[in-house]
């Protein structure tokens, strides 16, 4: 229960207690922070007609919040099959640079390729952040068993958030489910700020910062996308000459 | 013939099974090209920028202009809360705390304001 939060010498002495270390660090502030944002999801899941199944196969199939959400508002109105592929797949761009930089990191020779392409579902912005700060400390074959372990209590939390969200609505006071909704970005915040001690990372993370919001006014379905290739081009040409 | 099928119990499932490629395609599709990245590269670094710039203005967004629910609330009581949080994890080093502390700060803001 008390690893470091952000030292990256985690060192464990075999894979299976880089499994379980994985699964000890996800308890606190990853797995309240991401488990009280379904809450939210189920309510909305509720309100919009499905049922409790619904919502859990949306979870554990989908395992990305907003994607989640745009599917259900858009089921909610009787939008078409492909109108909820197109907006659920543009949410899902994001993750694209994210499988591209953790996978590498993961990698280990002999390792059947379809542990990846199980691993990859697991992949969201937690998991990433958390793996792609602590991994490079890690000897290469730990990596894997450390993610899946933290990322497997993760999805988890997110199938218990979403159904008590489902069942139990409108019990808490307002402003106290919104403030378990900002539990999320605080948590996120919180995770970065963690890699501000590097040398590229910090620029890249300004140069988004930045970025995000006037272009999510420019245009919100493209913004993010826009912010990360632009924001991080403008910081890769900054930073090309620092060692990492 | 769609409404048909609109209002069957198939329709919400083939929904969700949609949802669930439309995601998973960008994780696989990472995978398979992400076997030629080598970490050493120019590419990797260009790629974990774009990544990072990416997640950043997300957060910020987020905060400063949230899409959902958070849209009612101030934003002045969302950037204390945040300003509380952070300060809290500088102190302290523990995120659970911080981050109860920011939420704790929103929750009362939006109860008393």
């Amino acid at each position: 229960m008390s690893l470091p939060p952000s030292y990256p010498d985690l060192a464990f002495p075999d894979e299976r207690a880089a499994f379980h270390g994985g699964l000890r660090y996800a308890f606190g502030a990853p797995a309240i922070a991401i488990g009280a944002s379904f809450l939210g999801f189920g309510a909305l899941v509720r309100e919009s007609g499905l049922s409790l199944w619904h919502g859990l196969i949306s979870t554990a199939t989908t395992w990305a919040l907003p994607g989640q959400v745009a599917m259900v508002e858009l089921y909610a109105v009787g939008a078409g099959l492909v109108a909820i592929a197109l907006a659920v797949g543009a949410s899902a761009t994001r993750l694209l640079p994210m499988v591209l930089t953790l996978l590498p990191l993961m990698r280990q020779p002999g390792r059947p390729r379809w542990h990846y392409y199980a691993a990859s579902h697991l992949i969201a912005l937690t998991g990433w952040a958390v793996t792609m700060r602590l991994g490079p400390g890690l000897p290469p074959p730990q990596r894997l068993p450390f993610f899946l372990g933290f990322t497997l209590i993760l999805w988890l939390t997110t199938l218990a958030g979403t159904a008590i969200g489902y069942l139990l609505p409108d019990v808490l006071p307002t402003a106290v489910t919104l403030a378990l909704v900002f539990l999320t970005p605080l948590y996120f915040t919180l995770l970065f700020m963690e890699d501000l001690r590097g040398k590229r990372k910090p620029v890249a993370l300004a140069c988004g910062a930045l970025l995000g919001p006037p272009l999510f006014l420019l245009s919100p379905d493209w913004s993010l996308i826009l912010t990360g290739l632009l924001g991080g081009s403008l910081a890769y040409v900054l930073t090309r000459k620092v060692p990492s | 013939m769609s409404e048909a099928v609109q209002q069957d119990w198939l329709w919400p499932l083939l929904v969700l099974l949609v949802s669930a490629l439309a995601t998973y395609a960008w994780r696989g599709l990472g995978v398979l090209l992400s076997g030629r990245i080598n970490p050493n590269s120019a590419l990797f670094t260009w790629l974990a920028a774009v990544a990072y710039a990416l997640v950043a203005g997300l957060i910020t967004r987020m905060i400063v202009m949230p899409i959902g629910p958070l849209e009612e609330t101030p934003l002045i009581a969302r950037l204390a809360a945040a300003g509380l949080c952070i300060g809290v994890y500088a102190l302290t080093q523990r995120m659970l705390l911080a981050i109860l502390v920011g939420g704790g700060t929103l929750a009362i803001w939006l109860a008393v304001g």
